[in-house]
């Protein structure tokens, strides 16, 4: 059989388009198929990029995100790999926040709280150590201990409720 | 009163937990302020406040009582050889050496401490002490970071923690590294084959100044990447545990040397130092790598009367700038060859005496 297109050489590549719905089998030589290959062009990373930014697009709002403090927009910082300003956390969180996930593994702060700047969060935190100590007293069945340490969280618990 | 260019480091004194292959270990803080745009983003005013309020802050009287007297150099003050060699001692960033007017670098007398001032945040709060003292360095370092929060408003968040312009150091802001003497392991040829294994447990491996830079004189730093998730203590020890891990894998691989190749290892190591006390052209690179022989050779009890500090002191004294301030001048690369090689047996002559 001939290829279809040049007529010349033997067809040996069959090759099925879909345009609109309407469906056409051609049968084309080798160098033919290679000459219109890129409308059969496929690149994984272009499609892995589509995906991506579907799967952003979801989850941000349809305008563009910006900073409403320093006027950093999401694109920029994706040029530069730099934040403005500290506010841009919050600004640009529903992108940043997925993309702090990847690269760190984790969007949850474990580890040191400034003294000012934690605000309740040491208190919180102390909370949270006492009442585990708390269980371990009582099933060690140490009572008057653990009576110790759940007067203390009841004092840490006023003192939250008076920082909020 | 101006830099003092040719104090020893702390770092440099060479002495401590694993110093026969642990050089040194640093701890860094990055931290910004409150209501202040990123380094990156911020004009002349702005550069300025953090300034004045980082030198404000440490001239307060509980800092000096917790962590001793510090000074702060504005960057414009120090002449681009005063900064490169800052570079050259591991105290700043070549970032912000090559930066504007705008930043300025705090540091203890003793350089154990250094606050680099808008640099990619507006703190960047380092502790630098010799050999295997990262738990050391972390109480040091927390100490001075407590003490700059107690009049300067951090920006923190309760979920994202540290606020940085990186979102690779949001979080606790930390960077935990270790720089390591490792010949034996790239002389059996398992170096490449260890290192590797670290990136999979989420370590960065570099070369001696840091951030693409090869490793060269055998010297690999390693730090944590990840600033998310866990707290500094427990990235501190895991760093800690692995730097140690490390320093057997290369105890082996000296003992292995030693056993098998006693003569070549003591010849090599002889050879080495007898051309850096009497060669009369030295390269940087073919000098940090005998170097790295003579070290060797010192760890090892081959050179029982040489130490460590006079190597650190070697490594550092003959980087270029280095050399171009004790010259006086500026040179051409052959000039500061010759020059390095006479630094070199002046330093190790010195020490004989």
């Amino acid at each position: 059989m001939l290829c279809e297109r040049c007529q010349e050489r033997t067809a040996t590549v069959h090759v099925t388009q879909i345009i609109n719905g309407q469906k056409t089998e051609l049968s084309l030589c080798q160098e033919c198929a290679r000459e219109i290959q890129p409308q059969f062009d496929f690149s994984i990373p272009k499609f892995l990029a589509g995906l991506f930014d579907n799967e952003l697009s979801i989850k941000a709002p349809a305008a563009a995100v910006q900073c409403r403090q320093c006027g950093l927009s999401y694109e920029q910082f994706h040029q530069t790999g730099r934040l403005g300003c500290p506010e841009c956390y919050e600004r640009l969180a529903p992108r940043l926040d997925p993309l702090i996930r990847r690269i760190q593994g984790s969007s949850q702060h474990r580890g040191k709280v400034p003294l000012r700047a934690g605000g309740n969060l040491r208190v919180k935190r102390e909370i949270e150590e006492l009442r585990s100590q708390l269980q371990q007293l009582v099933q060690r069945e140490e009572f008057e201990k653990a009576a110790q340490v759940r007067d203390q969280i009841r004092s840490l618990e006023k003192r939250l409720a008076e920082l909020e | 009163m101006g830099l003092n260019v040719k104090q020893v480091s702390k770092w440099m004194e060479g002495s401590g937990p694993q110093a026969d292959i642990v050089i040194s270990s640093r701890i860094r803080l990055a931290r910004n302020l409150k209501g202040i745009p990123f380094p990156n983003r911020m004009n002349e005013a702005e550069a300025k406040t953090v300034v004045h309020q980082v030198a404000a802050t440490i001239q307060a009287a509980p800092l000096i009582q917790a962590v001793g007297q510090l000074k702060l150099y504005p960057l414009g003050e120090l002449s681009p050889l005063e900064r490169q060699i800052l570079v050259e001692k591991h105290l700043i960033s070549p970032d912000l050496a090559g930066a504007g007017e705008a930043g300025a670098v705090v540091l203890r007398e003793d350089e154990a401490v250094s606050i680099m001032v808008n640099e990619e945040d507006h703190i960047r709060l380092q502790c630098l002490l010799p050999a295997l003292m990262l738990h050391e360095a972390w109480r040091l370092a927390n100490v001075v970071d407590d003490a700059l929060e107690n009049e300067i408003d951090y920006a923190f968040d309760q979920t994202r923690g540290y606020l940085t312009a990186c979102p690779t150091n949001v979080g606790t802001g930390l960077r935990a590294s270790t720089m390591l003497h490792m010949p034996a392991l790239v002389l059996t040829k398992q170096a490449g084959h260890v290192l590797s294994a670290l990136t999979k447990v989420g370590l960065a491996v570099r070369g001696l100044y840091g951030e693409g830079t090869e490793a060269r004189g055998n010297i690999f730093q390693i730090s944590n990447q990840i600033t998310m998730g866990r707290s500094e203590e427990e990235r501190i020890n895991n760093l800690s545990a692995i730097t140690s891990r490390l320093a057997d894998q290369e105890r082996e691989a000296r003992l292995l040397l030693r056993k098998q190749s006693r003569w070549q290892l003591e010849d090599r190591v002889g050879r080495a130092y007898g051309t850096l006390a009497n060669a009369r052209i030295l390269n940087s690179q073919e000098a940090l790598q005998l170097i790295s022989d003579v070290r060797l050779g010192v760890d090892m009890k081959i050179l029982p009367d040489l130490d460590q500090r006079l190597l650190n002191k070697l490594m550092v004294f003959i980087q270029p700038a280095f050399l171009q301030y004790t010259a006086g001048k500026e040179m051409s690369p052959f000039e500061r060859d010759v020059h390095r090689a006479a630094v070199v047996r002046e330093l190790i002559a010195g020490h004989a005496k």
